[in-house]
């Protein structure tokens, strides 16, 4: 058993600030991560950060832009804290040493990016995230905080209480890849989840391999609730074959958008008469998708990314890593012939719900960055916003663990303040047949003390692990590709009743299916047939809560778009979706949002770009 | 427990393309761009070749290897037949025949995308991100072994460490005494000074460099490649005081570092992000001897 004051579990961006600002509080740190922190997939985010450093700019104006852009469903207290603390944090990655691509007068440079009202966002060329990434990295081996890498997180280690409130959270159980050992890690002071995306519940993404909800599902199972599940992100430039994100960063530089008519069909099919392509990511993706549907998509899937006029001398200078990705990924060369771009799922909204200083219903059991929801998007991210949110709430998650006193909260979590059930009956089953994972508060009595939770959840683990390894069954793979089809068909950026009642069905002969899964690869070493089985239980939870979700909220918000309701429907659905792991089966309830902020409160008005 | 696997073997042909000496920046670029058209131009007239050719597979023969596995303690090849499909890279066609053929198959992998660095391997007698290499681009059979130079923990995973405790010990993290007046104040950096650095930030850690390099296989204790870049990467930082760059400069000056090198261009011409490797090493010999006459 490994022992320290604070555990943080992932090594992103999120993970990283976090185990720095605790360390800086004064807490012994030790990072949890499935990949070696530069593995992360925050190295993969290429546009930028957004930070008001300007004079001409104000917290306030990119607080509204959220506001906005999250098409009130952002709660105003988490949204300030991220616009008013986004500089200070951005400079700090400065003064880190992180290499910005900067304006003649030395200062870093910003550029705009969609949905934003002042050109806000800073980049490192379009390898923002890597840089960032790296940058924080090297602030961790300086410090000398623990690291142990290569170890999958499998559970938390949380006291067996009837209401999740009443619950906390003493540490993590983890297996080591390397050499097949499970083990506890006791948390004296918090446990911070930081696993980032799950992009992987869809199989054309944009996100890596690894991001599986691993730590959204785990908490799900603990007893915290996930908070707006339907809200994905679907970006608008995707190479086709890949899912290889094309940044914004083109449009922002003045990268245009055709269809096969050789047309500027933002404008002239007026999906967005003012901003065009700087419309924001849902008004993008469906204008693509509706060219395509209408008959106007190059080889009936996707649509051109002009970038050629931009000049080769500004496309070096700003975009070269685009010019790679388009030729290494899709034999397009950018300098000579438009990219072709289509949708693709590329962010989470949702996640584990948090309030403002990332703690969850369950005591000392906090959670940052995408795999979090505070929260700060709401139906709709702004390019440029999530790596923000991985510092400012990654340091204030940190530092609320290492016990400093941050003050009352506004945002309640769990059924602390109002909430209402759903109304929804789901025509097939949901839930309960996950399988025989851990699950960490639902499973008999465990005693209340550090050591004996820890105990449990370690046993548990180890027979789950040997049970994998020792029985016969199917390979995962076959439901993993099975559940991203389901989703990518129906849950995608188009939605309809019938066919999300349908997906639901699929996910549930997903779960029967996933009751007889077995690991046929019996060695300890490695043992990454192990792993991923392990992954494809947190997408079936994560998939179904989606779904779920999608099919309850009869309305049209953000990114969430429904066939049935073409409408966005203030007085009845301006509220948080949620869904509770209750005694093996989730359960859909409400929570009204906060629109009332600091110096102002953010009335909804219509969304046009 | 584990193995080393045989040496770099000479089949080279397929590093061709990128094995260029480094010219000057742009030069090199453009160059490269054209060259890149024309294997575009030959690639997608291959693919279309290819894809014509209804179930067209391609062979692929894998390294293996399991220390836990009685079957596997004995390295071997396994060969598996994927299907092509257009655009498939040799990461594709290794989770083809995992997904497909044998789930005990295993490789580090994660962002598809040539950012994260995890799968770098010894494909055809070259070290190559296997996401971002195309099999249209290989020769057949495909030989797919783990990097050369590296201790193998199972199959096309080798052991890591050695390779993450040499980025470490140049002391990888900018430092700087001076910061400006106000919290919200930048440290300016001059366009031209970030150029100078830009290359050599675009480190992804994948340890090709390392694995190529002749004189990290036969000194264990030379830095290596990356870690000199790193090194590089700060001690050019405009940023970082005089000071500073004097113990930087003692680091890789240090009997493993820079005098080490050959100057032999593997490295450079394996890296995956074309990082001018070698360049940076002379740059920095020349930086060593540079203060040493200023000191003696
Ligand atoms: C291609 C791409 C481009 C993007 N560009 C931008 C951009 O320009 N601007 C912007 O603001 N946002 C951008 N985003 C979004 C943003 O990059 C991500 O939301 C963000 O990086 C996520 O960071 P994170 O720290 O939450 O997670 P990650 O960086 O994904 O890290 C997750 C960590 O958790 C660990 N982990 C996961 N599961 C487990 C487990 N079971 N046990 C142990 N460890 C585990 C992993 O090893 C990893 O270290 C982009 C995203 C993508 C995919
Ligand atoms: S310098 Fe290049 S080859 Fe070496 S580790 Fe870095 S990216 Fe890989
Ligand atoms: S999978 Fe990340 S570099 Fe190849």
């Amino acid at each position: 058993m490994h022992e320290h004051d604070v555990i943080v579990v992932g090594a992103g961006g999120a993970g990283l600030r976090a185990a720095i600002a605790a360390q800086e509080a004064g807490a012994d740190v030790a990072i949890v991560s499935k990949l070696h922190p530069v593995r992360s997939h925050t190295g993969a985010a290429e546009g930028g950060i957004n930070a008001a450093l300007r004079d001409a700019d104000s917290w306030q104006d990119h607080a509204y832009d959220t506001m906005k852009g999250s098409d009130y469903l952002g709660d105003a207290p988490a949204v300030e804290a991220l616009c008013k603390e986004s500089p200070e944090e951005v400079i700090q990655l400065e003064h880190w040493g992180m290499p910005f691509s900067r304006e003649e007068d030395g200062r870093v440079s910003q550029r705009p990016f969609g949905g934003l009202s002042f050109p806000r966002t800073t980049y490192a060329g379009a390898e923002t995230g890597h840089q960032m990434l790296h940058t924080m990295y090297e602030q961790v081996v300086k410090r000398g905080v623990t690291v142990y890498d290569e170890w999958h997180v499998m559970d938390l280690a949380v006291t067996d209480e009837e209401d999740p409130a009443d619950r906390t959270c003493h540490g993590v159980v983890a297996y080591d890849i390397q050499s097949g050992e499970v083990s506890g890690f006791r948390a004296d002071d918090g446990v911070i989840l930081a696993t980032g995306g799950m992009g992987q519940v869809f199989d054309h993404t944009t996100n890596a391999v690894a991001n599986t909800g691993d730590g959204v599902a785990m908490a799900y199972r603990a007893g915290v609730p996930m908070e707006d599940m339907e809200f994905i992100q679907f970006h608008p430039t995707t190479l086709p074959s890949t899912g290889v994100l094309i940044s914004e960063g083109v449009r922002g530089e003045g990268g245009i958008l055709y269809n096969s008519e050789g047309e500027r069909f933002m404008f002239e099919h007026g999906y967005a008469n003012n901003d065009g392509e700087l419309a924001s990511r849902d008004v993008v993706s469906r204008a693509e998708l509706t060219e395509v549907n209408e008959g106007r998509g190059i080889e009936d899937e996707y649509v051109h990314l002009d970038m050629r006029h931009l000049g080769e001398e500004r496309i070096l200078d700003r975009l070269e890593n685009i010019l790679h990705l388009a030729e290494d990924f899709e034999g397009a060369d950018g300098l000579t012939e438009p990219m072709p771009v289509k949708p693709g799922q590329h962010y989470a909204m949702g996640g584990i719900e948090t309030n403002e200083f990332g703690e969850t219903v369950i005591g000392g059991l906090y959670a940052a960055g995408e795999c979090a929801c505070a929260s700060v998007h709401g139906a709709n991210r702004l390019g440029g916003n999530a790596l923000p949110e991985l510092i400012v709430f990654g340091k204030r998650a940190g530092r609320h663990a290492a016990g400093e006193d941050m003050g009352e909260a506004e945002i309640t979590t769990g059924r602390d303040g109002e909430w209402e059930p759903a109304e929804y009956e789901f025509e097939v089953e949901v839930g309960e047949t996950g399988g025989q994972g851990p699950a960490a508060a639902d499973g008999g009595a465990v005693a209340s003390d550090a050591e004996s939770v820890l105990g449990t959840a370690v046993e548990r683990a180890e027979g789950y692990v040997e049970e994998l390894l020792a029985r016969k069954g199917r390979n995962h793979a076959e439901i993993r590709s099975q559940v991203q089809e389901t989703m990518t068909a129906n849950v995608n950026v188009f939605r309809e009743e019938g066919r999300l009642e349908e997906t639901l069905g699929d996910l549930h002969e997903a779960r029967e299916a996933y009751k007889d899964v077995a690991v046929s690869d019996p060695s300890r070493t490695f043992n990454t047939d192990l792993i991923h089985t392990m992954e494809t239980r947190n997408i079936l939870d994560i998939a179904e809560a989606l779904t779920m979700g999608a099919l309850a909220r009869k309305e049209f918000r953000g990114a969430h778009w429904r066939k049935e309701h073409q409408e966005r429907k203030d007085e009845e659905w301006l509220k948080h979706t949620l869904v509770s792991w209750n005694d093996g089966e989730p359960e859909l309830w409400y929570k009204p949002t906060i629109l009332e902020g600091e110096d102002k409160t953010y009335e909804p008005k219509s969304r046009s770009y | 427990m584990s193995t080393q696997i045989p040496k770099q073997t000479e089949e080279s042909s397929e590093t061709e393309a990128e094995a260029e000496a480094p010219s000057k920046g742009d030069e090199r670029r453009t160059e490269k761009r054209r060259r890149a058209a024309e294997e575009r131009a030959r690639r997608q007239a291959e693919e279309a070749e290819k894809a014509a050719a209804d179930e067209e597979t391609i062979e692929l023969k894998v390294f293996r290897y399991d220390p836990e596995v009685e079957g596997k303690q004995e390295p071997r090849f396994d060969t598996f037949h994927v299907p092509f499909t257009k655009g498939m890279t040799v990461l594709d066609a290794l989770m083809y025949s995992r997904d497909n053929y044998d789930s005990s198959l295993t490789f580090r992998h994660s962002c598809r995308q040539a950012v994260c660095g995890s799968d770098a391997m010894f494909v055809n007698g070259g070290q190559k991100l296997a996401c971002k290499t195309q099999i249209v681009d290989l020769q057949e059979p495909i030989r797919v072994e783990p990097l050369p130079h590296a201790e193998v923990e199972k199959d096309l995973v080798v052991d890591m460490e050695h390779f993450y405790d040499q980025m470490e010990a140049v002391e990888p993290y900018f430092q700087t005494n001076e910061y400006p007046d106000g919290e919200l104040e930048e440290q300016r950096q001059t366009r031209e000074n970030r150029e100078k650095v830009k290359m050599s930030t675009r480190c992804i850690w994948c340890g090709a460099c390392m694995s190529s390099c002749n004189i990290a296989a036969g000194d264990n204790e030379y830095l290596g490649p990356a870690a000199i870049n790193k090194a590089y990467r700060f001690a050019m930082d405009e940023r970082e005081g005089e000071d500073i760059k004097q113990e930087r400069l003692e680091i890789i000056e240090q009997e493993h570092g820079v005098w080490r090198c050959q100057t032999q261009f593997s490295c450079t011409e394996v890296c995956p992000k074309d990082i001018p490797l070698t360049e940076h090493i002379q740059e920095l010999k020349r930086e060593a001897v540079k203060s040493n006459l200023k000191f003696w």
